[in-house]
Order: structure tokens, then sequence, then C-alpha cells
């Protein structure tokens, strides 16, 4: 079958006509099958959710359990057959839940990973390479300026400047879901046994990372006692980056600000945020992952979506792999 | 000796970069001064003050270093997304070891951004595979430790043009991203890290207990790397004798005043001149060495080479740097967006140089021939200045006329009805007045006109920096234009003071509650006729710009009242600030 009658974009998103269901829609649809929980890849109002148990638990958490009509859990590396077409889910390394998707009909494989990385996370799965003809990419940091460091050597530059500056809160800008649970789990594995803050909207995602078994040592919600402006100094807070622009932020004694994302290896951009420590952590993949992972796949063509599709089409024109854009809709790419 | 040299500087560039405070710089400077040895931290203080030029080193050479490594299309990307070129060549380069070995597919691990594809030997670009995270760094990683700032900046300064690429090609290979990062900022200069030369200074002043005249007085007499300064501000050595010739004299600055303070002193005392609104300089032309410095003593000769080359005189005039044309025998000052044209240039076009020709309008004489006149009187140097103007070309050189007066009154009258629209207000001298260095209060005051207002409209907030972070501090406002029953706004300006902390509170809060988008740490805000935010906005001047979609510009715009109580519909239209241009 050729690639593009088995998936193509629409402006719902991700569209297999022969099997009749969408890839992470941005829309409402009939049937989604989702690839992970972050709000521009999982949305509420489909009819039926295929995805996995993780993912499902998250959507219920953020949108309710009533988030879709009907829900299916796909067992990672089942195979299962929507109207002829066979599905299945692998893990993508990306946050707790998070899966590529391979589609297969007609003997042609696609497999749309979502959003990915390659690198040892401790609260989530590590990505597998899943052979095939199509390879479908995001590529948030598709350009070969970003290559991520080791995460520890980031943590330990956060727990240096605790340290040195006893009397400031650190304020950590991560991702509610999956960038704030690795920090955390992270901050642990360095040894760091004192009681973090998190922001309320962190709350529940923690306990549930919680109850799968990720250890993040013992947590407190970062409200003020009346009259005690001091309770923070010298301790870490975790809250989502856009918390840092609210009144939520005016609590704590003359805070460092710290974002942990893949923007933060370009200077500007930490600049341009008001960044003070900024801390390159990132749960997509950087340059080399990308470009490695489209070599293991042995894809012999390569769709790009969300991201610099640009650089990474040319990389692959340059390698000698069929490559094009693939205009999705709906998707950031700051916010993680 | 084993210097440890380029982490230092790179984690003292990128503290920089990223400290907003003041106060905060100050002290990352100093304590880099303090922990570093001669004459590595010379060589960076020059880097910062943008002081050391090594002329085997070009940016289009580091240019093509990184383009024969890495794909130019792929590099491009990369360039247009970072937005400087020393940071997108310290991510992007593709260190030496890292260059793949000749087995494809599997071998090498190089960046996979490589060129050479045509080539049937060489491996695929993307023969990378993919790097363990959990591996040590990279060996070139780690080695930047040794490498001194005296060695790259020495080593440079004897090589050729085609030695200098290769030195520098080794060492970019040599250092880790942040190391490279610093590299080129100390090779190429184009700091962008929000350090002023003035600010250098002030560090240096502070690292060694001094005044921050003292070091200006000094500063174009040194020698890179300042050796003799430091050894004086450590305390090992003599103050260094200013050695320079035609150096620079720190300059005597005016407090501000109004009609209240002034009521304390005798009229009789002072004499008034105009307060004009150029680039207030020092023209000095010693034994054949002619420069104009900036009143924090940059040397910024290289900008008016029309005005250098009139300078055939023995002595160093105090006086405002404007643009204007003779005729008539009067020269006749041009705007301040005349002199805009002549600004932050690096080179002048002789076009340019017709168009907008640079004059100095004469304040004060400090040295005439082998006399130091500053500890004269201000009377007795006026005297002096007066003839040595009157030898001068007339068309580059003029007197700053009296402006006589018996009341202070008069003073506060004159100063809102200037002659030429390209005056500040009036400056008051006190006959007596030595020329002292600073700002001494008393002797001299500044006696501004009143700044222009005008009622805008809020129309955008962005977030602001530091202590400011949590608020929308930054505003972008806008007048109305267009048909009167369907006007629309046009932003004509910034500004992020002016306004009290509770203010910034009642703004903020405004902001969020009537946000209408958000683009990254921008948002725009409701400003509707009948909706909206109106704020009486001060300025100092107008200039036409064709930059602003508004075809104005103002200078120095402040917040100088919230108008909770005026309906939008009732701020300015841009035919007020049209009528103020002329
Ligand atoms: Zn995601």
């Amino acid at each position: 079958m050729k690639p593009d009658k088995l998936l193509h974009p629409t402006d719902k998103g991700l569209y297999c006509p022969p099997g009749d269901f969408f890839i992470d829609p941005v829309k409402p649809v009939d049937r989604a099958l989702i690839t992970h929980g972050h709000a521009d890849h999982a949305r509420a109002g489909h009819a039926h959710v295929m995805a996995t148990r993780e993912t499902l638990d998250i959507m219920g958490i953020r949108y309710g359990e009533n988030f879709a009509g009907a829900t299916q859990e796909a067992t990672l590396g089942k195979a299962v057959t929507i109207n002829g077409v066979t599905v299945s889910f692998h893990p993508a390394g990306h946050v707790l839940g998070s899966a590529q998707i391979a589609v297969e009909a007609g003997g042609t494989r696609i497999v749309a990973s979502g959003d990915y990385k390659r690198r040892a996370d401790p609260t989530c799965a590590g990505f597998e390479v899943v052979p095939c003809d199509v390879f479908i990419t995001e590529a948030t940091f598709g350009l070969p300026v970003f290559i991520h460091p080791d995460d520890g050597g980031e943590i330990a530059r956060l727990l240096d400047s605790v340290a040195r500056f006893p009397e400031r809160a650190h304020l950590v800008g991560a991702y509610a879901l999956g960038k704030a649970q690795r920090v955390i789990a992270l901050i642990r594995k360095a040894g760091y046994a004192e009681t973090i803050f998190i922001h309320g909207a962190m709350e529940k995602l923690c306990t549930y990372y919680r109850r799968q078994g990720i250890d993040l040592g013992p947590l407190a919600p970062a409200t003020i006692d009346k009259g005690a402006r001091d309770q923070f100094a010298g301790k870490i807070i975790v809250g989502p980056p856009s918390a840092f622009a609210d009144k939520w932020a005016r609590r704590f004694p003359d805070p460092v600000a710290c974002f942990a994302s893949g923007w933060m290896r370009v200077r500007q951009r930490a600049k341009q945020r008001g960044v003070e420590l900024p801390l390159i952590l990132s749960d997509h993949s950087d340059w080399d992952e990308l470009t490695q992972t489209i070599r293991d796949t042995g894809a012999s063509e390569v769709w790009v979506t969300h991201g610099r599709e640009e650089a990474l089409v040319r990389w692959c024109e340059l390698s000698q792999i069929r490559a094009k854009p693939l205009n999705l809709v709906g998707y950031e790419d700051e916010a993680e | 000796m084993g210097v440890i040299a380029m982490k230092p500087f790179a984690a003292l560039l990128d503290a920089l970069v990223l400290t907003p405070s003041r106060n905060a710089k100050l002290r990352l400077i100093v304590d880099y001064i303090a922990a570093t040895p001669d004459p590595d931290r010379g060589y960076a203080i020059a880097a910062i003050t943008r002081d050391l030029d090594i002329p085997s080193v070009k940016p289009a050479m580091i240019r093509a270093l990184v383009e024969a490594r890495v794909d130019p299309v792929l590099f491009g990307y990369s360039y247009d997304f970072v937005g400087d070129l020393a940071e997108t060549v310290s991510l992007i380069w593709p260190a030496e070891e890292e260059r793949p070995s000749p087995s494809p597919l599997r071998g090498g691990s190089m960046r996979s951004v490589g060129v050479g594809v045509s080539d049937g030997e060489e491996p695929p670009p993307g023969s990378a595979h993919l790097r363990d995270p959990h591996r040590p760094p990279l060996k070139g990683e780690v080695k930047n430790a040794d490498l001194p700032l005296a060695t790259i900046v020495e080593t440079l300064q004897i090589s050729s043009r085609s030695d200098g690429p290769r030195l520098v090609e080794r060492w970019l290979d040599a250092l880790d991203p942040p190391g490279r990062y610093a590299l080129l900022k100390l090779i190429t200069g184009g700091m962008r890290i929000g350090v002023s030369s003035r600010l250098v200074k002030q560090a240096l002043a502070d690292f060694g207990g001094k005044d921050v005249t003292e070091i200006e007085e000094l500063w174009h007499g040194l020698a890179i790397p300042y050796t003799n300064l430091f050894a004086w501000l450590d305390g090992t050595g003599p103050k260094p004798e200013s050695a320079a010739a035609a150096p620079f004299r720190p300059v005597m600055l005016a407090n501000p005043a109004d009609t209240e303070d002034l009521a304390r002193y005798d009229p009789a005392d002072y004499c008034a001149e105009w307060k004009w609104d150029g680039i207030r300089v020092q023209a000095t032309a010693e034994k054949g060495v002619a420069r104009i410095y900036s009143r924090t003593g940059d040397d910024i000769s290289r900008s008016f080479p029309d005005l250098l080359a009139a300078m055939d005189f023995e002595g160093s005039i105090d006086g405002e740097l404007l643009v204007g044309h003779f005729e008539d025998g009067a020269i006749r000052p041009g705007t301040f967006g005349d002199l805009q044209q002549r600004l932050n240039r690096k080179t002048v076009s002789a076009k340019q140089q017709a168009k907008f020709p640079a004059f100095v309008r004469a304040y004060d004489l400090l040295q005439e021939g082998g006399d130091d006149l500053r500890p004269l009187p201000f009377e007795t140097r006026r005297a002096r200045l007066e003839a040595f103007v009157a030898t001068l070309p007339a068309d580059r050189f003029d007197l700053s006329p009296l402006v006589p007066f018996k009341i202070w009154e008069e003073v506060a009258a004159k100063r809102n009805a200037p002659p030429a629209p390209i005056i500040e207000g009036l400056m008051l001298k006190r006959r007596d007045s030595i020329y002292v260095p600073g700002r001494p209060k008393g002797p001299w005051f500044k006696f501004k006109r009143d700044p222009f207002l005008i009622d805008a409209v809020l129309m955008y907030a962005q977030r602001g920096h530091g202590k400011r972070s949590s608020f929308y501090s930054d505003y972008t406002f806008g007048v109305w234009t267009g048909e009167a029953d369907d006007p629309a706004l046009v932003p004509v300006g910034k500004a992020y003071f002016g306004f009290t902390d509770e203010e910034l509170k009642q703004i903020d809060k405004f902001v969020r509650d009537n946000t209408v988008e958000r683009f990254g740490p921008v948002r725009s805000v409701r400003a509707e006729p009948d909706h909206g935010l109106v704020l009486e906005v001060a300025f100092e001047g107008l200039n036409r710009s064709t930059r602003h979609k508004s075809g104005v510009a103002m200078r120095f715009p402040r917040i100088s009242r919230l108008r909770w109580d005026k309906p939008p519909f009732e701020a300015d239209r841009l035919e007020t600030l049209e009528a103020m241009l002329d």
C-alpha cells in the first residue's frame, strides 16, 4: 500500500482511511489512538480512545473520568486489528505511558512516534526501535545546535546553586506532566533528601506517578504560612513554567529562576525568559538522537512534524533518505 | 605556570548574560578580577570593553571554518534560530575527535551535520551513532581548563591571516561549548552580554577601592593587558602615569535643579547657557594626536572622521557634538534624528559625512597648549575658550552662547522657550567654579525644559526581568489614528519606568484581567475606545522614524501618570504628535 493511503494529515490530525481512526487528533473524532498524555496530543471529547493504561489514567486525571465515550487499553508490543489494519503500541521514552504507534496494512508499516527521547529516564520505559518503512518523527529540537548534555551534570548545577545560595529559594520551572516528576526523581537520584515543594497544578500527577511506583521522596505543597516568608529560603520549588509569570511566584524570597528545558541550550532564550539558572533537561530527542533514530528504524521515508522540520528534512536529503515535512496543525513546541 | 583560564572566563560571560542586576554584574567582574592572574584578567577586561582587536580574526573567517565542517544549509537554519554567530558556532561545532573514521555507517561518532555527500569514499553524513548518554564527556570537553587567554591573544596577534584560522580551528576542537563561545567572543568582540565599558571601569574601581574617574582618566594611556593598572589596584605598584597622548580628562557633570532649589543661591553668581541635546564630548588634540571621547571616556573618534580631521589645535575642549550645516557664517544644527544617522556606526560613508556633518558646540576649555585650565574659575576659562574657538575652523567648532538673565524666574521661563528644538534646557554654572570630575553639589546645575506629555493607550505589556519577572512591567502604548468615528491605535512607544511599585501592581492587574492574546512573554490587552487604560506619557523629544509604523519615535518616554479616570477615546491622536515634529 502507498504510505499516504495508509496515513495522511487532515485538519483533525493524522488519519488512517482503511482503519478509520486518527492518531493524536486535535479535534473530537470517532476513534482516536493517542501516543501520550500531553495536552496537545491527548484531547478530551473523542467517542473512542485507545491508549496505554497510563495515558488513559493521565487523561482521566486531567479531563475527568468522562473524557471519552469509551476507552480501550493498549498493551505494549501486542498487535490488534482495527478494520483490517494492524496496530501496535511501543514505548517512546518521552513521559510515563508514552508510546509510538505502529500502523501496518498491505505490507507497509508506518511508525508514528509522537514525542520521544532515547536517553534513560527513571520515570518511564525506554524507547524501543521499531523497524518500519515510514518513520514519523517529531522535530522539536531538530537543529544541530541542540545536543542535550548529561542530565546528572545539570542536576549537579542546580544542587550546587542551592548550596551556594542558602538564603534564596530555587524555583524550577518544569512542565507539569513528565518533566516535573523526572526532575524530582533525578534530584533524588543525586542524593537530595529534603522536602521538595510543588505547585498545586502538579499535585495529582505527582501522586499518580508515586502510585505507579516512582520514588519522588518527600513532597509538600508550596503554600505559604502567614508571616513565614523565609520558609522557602534554601528550598527547591517545582512549578509549571507558566506559574513564574504569575503572582504565585511573588511569595518566594529573592528566588533563583531555573528552567528545565531543552531550549535552555541557547543563552538568549534563557535570557529572554528571565532565567538565571538554565537547566538543559529535555524529554525530547536532541539532534543526535533524532538522526540516529531515523537510521535505526531503517525507514526508507521520513515524515517530519512539529518543530524545525526543514533542518531534519535537509539532513535526510543529505543522507539520501526520502523525507517531507508533515504539516500537522495544533501542536505546540514551546511548552516543554 | 599552569593557568586555569578559559573556564572561569566562560563562566563569567555566561553569568553576565543571565544576571539582570547591575550590582550583581559588578560583583561578578570584581570576583573574576580578584581570582584571575595577570595577564589573563587584562585580556578578559579588554575583550569585554571591546578594546581588544585581533586583526587576523574576522567573523567571516569563523563562518568559513564552521561551514567547512557543517553543511552550510544546516548551519544557516541554526544561525537563524540562535541569532548570534559565536553562540551558533560554539553549539554546532563538531570537534575533531568526533569526526568519522572511514568505516561507513557505524564507524565514527561525527556529529551528523557534515558535508561531502558526493564523495563515495566518505561515509554518509548521517553516520553518527547515538552517543551513549552515560559515557563520560568527550575528551575535548574538559581540556579547556589549560588554555590561557594570553596564549590565545598573543599567538593570534603575531599570526598571519592564513595561520589565524588554523589556530582557531584547533582551539575550537579542544574546547567545550561554553569554552568555544568564550573563545569566539574573546577574539571577535561583539559581546552582546549587556556590559558597558563604563560598568567594567566601575568594577575595576570597586576592586581597587578607587574612584571611577581615576580609572577613566588613565584608561586611554593604558596598554592591554593593563598589568601596571592591576598592580596599582592590587596595592603592589604605583598609580600608572597618564601616558597617553591626548588623554581623557574626567568630565564635570551637573545636578538637576528646579526653581525651588535655585532660590537658595544668588543668581548673580551664575552664568547660564543652553543645554544642547547632542552627545557630550571631549575633543582633545595634543602633540599631533586627536581624539574624541564620550563623557565616560570611550574613544568615539572613529565615528567622526570629518570632525577629527578638523582638530588641528593643541588643547582639550568640552562641548556638545551635533550635526549641522555651515551657512551664512554660522552652523545651523540639525535634529537629534539627524545626529542618530551618525551614531553607533563603525564606518561612516562619505555621503553620510556630507549629509550630516559633525561639529562641536563648545562649553569649556580644559587644556590649552601646556596649560591645564581646570583649576581656574569658569569665567576665566570661558574667556580663554572664546579666544580659542575663534582660531578654529568655523564650520566645525562654535561657541555655546551664554544666556543673559537677572533673576531665577527668567531662567525658569527661558528653559521652556528655547531658540532651537535641539535644546534640553539650561545649564547654570557658578562663575568661580573650578573644573572637577564627577557631579559635585553646587557649582553646576541643569534646569531641564518640561517634558512633552501625551495621553496614550496601553496596547501590549511584556514581563520584566529580575525582581520584576512576575510583573508585566514593559509597556507599549499607542495613540489614535484614522477616521474619527472608526479610530485605530498605532503604537508610538515603549516605556518601562516612571511608575511607583504600587502603580506597577495596578497595571499588572489590569494586564492580567484584560488580556486578549499571549505571545510568549508578551500580552496584548483590551484597548478599545470605551475600554482600556490611558497612560500619561512624558518624553524629551520626538524624531521622525521610518522604522516605526507611526512615523515617529519618542526620546526617553516614561509613564508619568495613570489616567484611570480617562476613557481611551479621549487619548491623543497621531496628528498631535506629528505637529510636535516641526
Ligand atoms: Zn509531549
